[in-house]
C-alpha cells in the first residue's frame, strides 16, 4: 500500500474531527441515561421508549414524511418536465427557464422562506400543510431539473429516433425508450428532493402554521423550552440513519448510471 | 412511375444552405442501392427524408407507388441501421431486436420465432440476453441490422453502417451484408463516403455532389465511364487531360490537341466534333510503363517519354507519379510476374509511358476544382525545396529535350491545370 501523505492525514482527521466526531457524541449521548448529556452516567434505551410515546414528535413526523413524499412526486413530475423542455428547445426562453432554476439552488434559504411566506399572505393563503406543501415542492423541482439534466446531456438523442423508426409514436418513444433511459437521473434527483425535504429547516419555519410543524421545526422548538435534549438525541440518531441510508442508494444509482 | 422508390424532385434547404438540391433518383424493388459522396453531399439528408426525421422543401417521396412524403417515421414501412447503431441500452440484444414487432402488437409466439430466425441469421443466439454495452462494435452492428430487418421493411436504410468499424471488420461485415442481402431480398438503401464499400456492395450507385446526383449507373460503368470530372477523381484515381478536338482519324477516333501536350487519339463515341473542347480521364491502372518502347501494331497507342518522380511500392502493384513536361501522371503497374527477376522502374528512371485510345474517356462535364480530389505527392516538402525543384526542373527539360524536342507546345506554356 502507498503511504499516506501527511497533508491527506491531516485533512483525513479534520473532516473526522469537525464533521463527524459531533454527530458520534450525539448518538452517544442518545443512549446516555444523564439528562442533561454532562457526563456518561450509564447505557439506556430509556429516551428512546420516551420518544416513542411522544405524540406530538410522532405527528411532526407524519406531517414530516407526508410532505416529503407528496412534494417529491410534485417535483420530481414538475422537474422532469423541466428538464425535458429545456433539453429539447435550445431558445432564449428555455436558457432564460434554466437560469430561474438554477438560480433557485444558489439563493439563500432565508430569502425564500420569506418570500414565500409574503407571497402566502398576499394571495390570502392560510400557513398549513398545504403551504408547507408548496414551498417543498418549489424547491425540490430545482435539485430534480439539475440531476435529470445533467442525464439527458449525454443522452443519445439517435435511440429516440430509432424508436421512433420501428413503429414507435411520441408517446410511446417517451415512455418505451426516453424515460427507462432517464430513470436513473430520476430517481436520484427524487432521492435528493426528498432527503431536502425532511431536512429542510428554514423554509419551513416560515411558511409552517400550528399544527403542520414538521420535525425539524418541532425539534428546534423543543430545544428551546423543555428539557428533552436526550429524546431529541435520541431523534436525530433516527434521522441520520434514514438520511446515510437515502444517501447510499442514491450514489448506488449514480454509480450503476456511469457503468452503463 | 415504375420504380419501387422514388425520389422525385427533392429539395431540402438548411438555412441558406440547399443540403438537397432538385434529386430525382428511382429505385427498383430487391436493389442493393448506395448513395454515394463525400460528406456534406446531401446523402444522409435524403435518407433521413425517406425515413421520414426531415420533410422536403419541394418533391415528393413514392414508395410502392404511395405517397409518403408526409408520413410520420413511425407509419412508413422503412427501417433503417443508424451510423451509430442506437440500440436501446436499457433493453437486451433479444428484447432490442423484438421492439418493433412489439410495438406492431405482433403475437408473442410469432415475436419468438422472428426473433429467434433473427439471432440466427445474424449468428448473435449466443449472445441473445446481453445490453448493448456488453458486446463488440461488429455485434452491436449487427442487432442493429437484425432489429430492423425483423419488420421486413419494403425498403431498408444504412446510414453509413459500417463506419465506426476498424478495417478487417469493415470488409466482414461487407461480406456479411451481401449475404443478408441476398438471404433476405429487401431493398436497401446504402449511404456512404466509401467508394470502396459501395462499389463491392451495390448494385447501382448514385454518386452525390453538393446536394446533387452526378451519375446513376452500375459500379463498373460508375468507374468505367465515369460522366463527371467529379465523379472520375472521387471513386478511384484517375489524370485529367484538357484540350481540343482536333480531327477525326477514323470513324471513331479522334485525335486530340493541347497547348502544353503532345496529341492524344481518343475514342470519341460521343462523336464529339473537331474543334470542340473536350476533357480526358484515365485512370492510372490503363496507363502501362516500361523501360522498353511498346509496339504499336494498330496504331493507336498513345506513347510518351517521361521521368519517374515518386515511386511507391505497395505489393501487388507499384504507383508512380511521372512527369511529362507540366504535367505528373500517376501510373498504377501491377505485379503479375515475380518482381525480384525483373528490372523495377526507379526513382528518376527515363521511361516509356502508353495507353491504347481505347483507354481514355471523355467526360461529359468538368469541373477545375475536382482536380483537388486527385491524389498527388506534394511537389516540395518544406524549406529543402529549393534544391530539389532546381534539380527536377533541369531533369525534366533534359527529358524534353531528349525525346519531346517535336513537342512545339513545349513545357513553357502556363495555365496547367494539372499542375499541383
Amino acid at each position: 500500500m502507498k503511504r499516506m501523505h501527511n497533508h491527506s492525514k491531516i485533512v483525513l482527521w479534520a473532516v473526522i474531527i469537525f464533521f463527524y466526531l459531533p454527530i458520534i457524541i450525539l448518538v452517544v449521548n442518545s443512549f446516555n441515561a444523564d439528562k442533561f448529556c454532562g457526563s456518561w452516567k450509564g447505557f439506556t434505551f430509556h429516551w428512546y421508549e420516551e420518544l416513542f410515546k411522544d405524540r406530538e414528535i410522532w405527528h411532526a413526523m407524519g406531517n414530516t414524511v407526508k410532505i416529503a413524499f407528496t412534494s417529491t412526486l410534485s417535483a420530481v413530475i414538475l422537474g422532469t418536465t423541466a428538464a425535458l423542455a429545456i433539453n429539447k428547445w435550445k431558445g432564449k426562453i428555455q436558457s432564460a427557464h434554466y437560469g430561474l432554476i438554477y438560480t433557485h439552488l444558489v439563493l439563500p434559504d432565508i430569502l425564500m422562506g420569506i418570500s414565500l411566506l409574503l407571497f402566502f399572505v398576499a394571495i390570502g393563503l392560510k400557513q398549513s400543510l398545504f403551504t408547507v406543501y408548496l414551498a417543498h415542492t418549489t424547491f425540490c423541482i430545482s435539485y430534480v431539473a439539475m440531476a435529470v439534466l445533467g442525464r439527458l446531456q449525454d443522452f443519445d438523442n439517435s435511440i429516440l429516433e430509432a424508436a421512433q423508426d420501428l413503429g414507435a409514436n411520441p408517446w410511446q418513444t417517451f415512455w418505451k425508450v426516453q424515460f427507462p433511459n432517464l430513470l436513473p437521473g430520476i430517481v436520484a434527483g427524487g432521492l435528493l428532493a426528498f432527503t431536502l425535504s425532511i431536512d429542510d429547516f428554514v423554509i419551513t419555519f416560515f411558511v409552517a402554521g400550528p399544527g403542520s410543524d414538521t420535525l425539524p421545526v418541532k425539534v428546534y422548538g423543543m430545544i428551546k423550552r423543555s428539557p428533552k435534549l436526550p429524546i431529541i438525541n435520541a431523534l436525530s440518531t433516527i434521522l441520520i440513519l434514514v438520511t446515510i441510508l437515502a444517501v447510499v442508494a442514491s450514489r448506488m444509482l449514480g454509480r450503476d448510471e456511469k457503468k452503463s | 412511375m415504375s420504380d419501387f422508390l422514388l425520389f422525385d424532385g427533392i429539395t431540402k434547404r438548411f438555412g441558406n444552405l440547399t443540403a438537397v438540391d432538385n434529386v430525382t433518383v428511382g429505385v427498383e424493388k430487391g436493389e442493393f442501392f448506395s448513395l454515394l459522396g463525400p460528406s456534406g453531399c446531401g446523402k444522409t439528408t435524403l435518407l433521413r427524408m425517406l425515413a421520414g426525421f426531415e420533410k422536403p422543401d419541394t418533391g415528393r417521396i413514392f414508395l410502392d407507388g404511395k405517397d409518403i412524403t408526409n408520413l410520420p417515421p413511425n407509419k412508413r414501412r422503412v427501417n433503417t441501421v443508424f451510423q451509430n447503431y442506437a440500440l436501446f441500452p436499457h433493453l437486451n440484444v433479444r428484447e432490442n431486436i423484438a421492439f418493433g414487432l412489439k410495438l406492431a402488437g405482433r403475437p408473442k409466439k410469432e415475436i419468438e420465432r422472428e426473433v429467434d430466425a433473427m439471432l440466427e441469421l445474424i449468428q448473435m443466439g449466443d449472445h441473445e440476453l446481453k445490453r448493448p454495452s456488453q458486446i463488440s462494435g461488429g455485434q452491436k452492428q449487427r442487432v442493429a441490422i437484425a432489429r430492423a430487418l425483423v419488420n421486413h421493411p419494403q425498403v431498408l436504410l444504412l446510414d453509413e453502417p459500417l463506419a465506426a468499424l476498424d478495417l478487417k471488420l469493415r470488409q466482414h461485415m461487407q461480406i456479411e451484408l451481401d449475404l443478408i442481402h441476398d438471404e433476405v431480398g429487401i431493398t436497401f438503401l446504402y449511404v456512404t463516403h466509401d467508394q470502396g464499400e459501395a462499389m463491392s456492395l451495390s448494385d447501382r450507385i448514385a454518386v452525390m455532389n453538393k446536394g446533387k446526383i452526378e451519375q446513376i449507373d452500375n459500379p463498373a460503368k460508375i468507374y468505367e465511364s465515369p460522366r463527371s470530372s467529379f465523379v472520375a477523381a472521387f471513386i478511384g484515381d484517375t489524370n485529367f487531360f484538357d484540350g481540343v478536338v482536333d480531327k477525326s482519324i477514323d470513324k471513331e477516333y479522334s485525335r486530340i490537341k493541347f497547348t502544353d501536350f503532345e496529341p492524344i487519339i481518343c475514342f470519341n463515341d460521343k462523336k464529339i466534333r473537331p474543334g470542340s473542347p473536350v476533357h480526358l480521364s484515365v485512370r492510372p491502372e490503363k496507363i502501362q510503363i516500361s523501360h522498353e518502347h511498346p509496339e504499336n501494331p494498330d496504331g493507336k497507342l498513345n506513347i510518351f517519354r517521361a521521368k519517374a518522380e515518386d515511386v511507391v511500392y505497395q505489393g501487388s502493384h507499384t504507383r508512380f507519379w511521372v512527369r511529362i513536361g507540366e504535367y505528373r501522371i500517376s501510373v498504377f503497374q501491377s505485379h503479375n510476374r515475380f518482381l525480384l527477376d525483373q528490372r523495377p522502374i526507379k526513382w528518376g528512371d527515363t521511361v516509356w509511358l502508353y495507353w491504347h485510345a481505347d483507354d481514355g474517356y471523355m467526360l461529359e462535364q468538368y469541373q477545375e476544382t475536382d482536380e483537388d480530389l486527385l491524389i498527388l505527392p506534394p511537389e516540395n516538402i518544406g524549406d529543402m525545396d529549393e534544391e530539389i525543384e532546381e534539380e527536377s526542373d533541369s531533369d525534366t527539360e533534359e527529358v524534353n529535350a531528349e525525346d519531346n524536342a517535336s513537342d512545339a507546345n513545349g513545357v513553357a506554356e502556363d495555365g496547367n491545370e494539372q499542375e499541383k
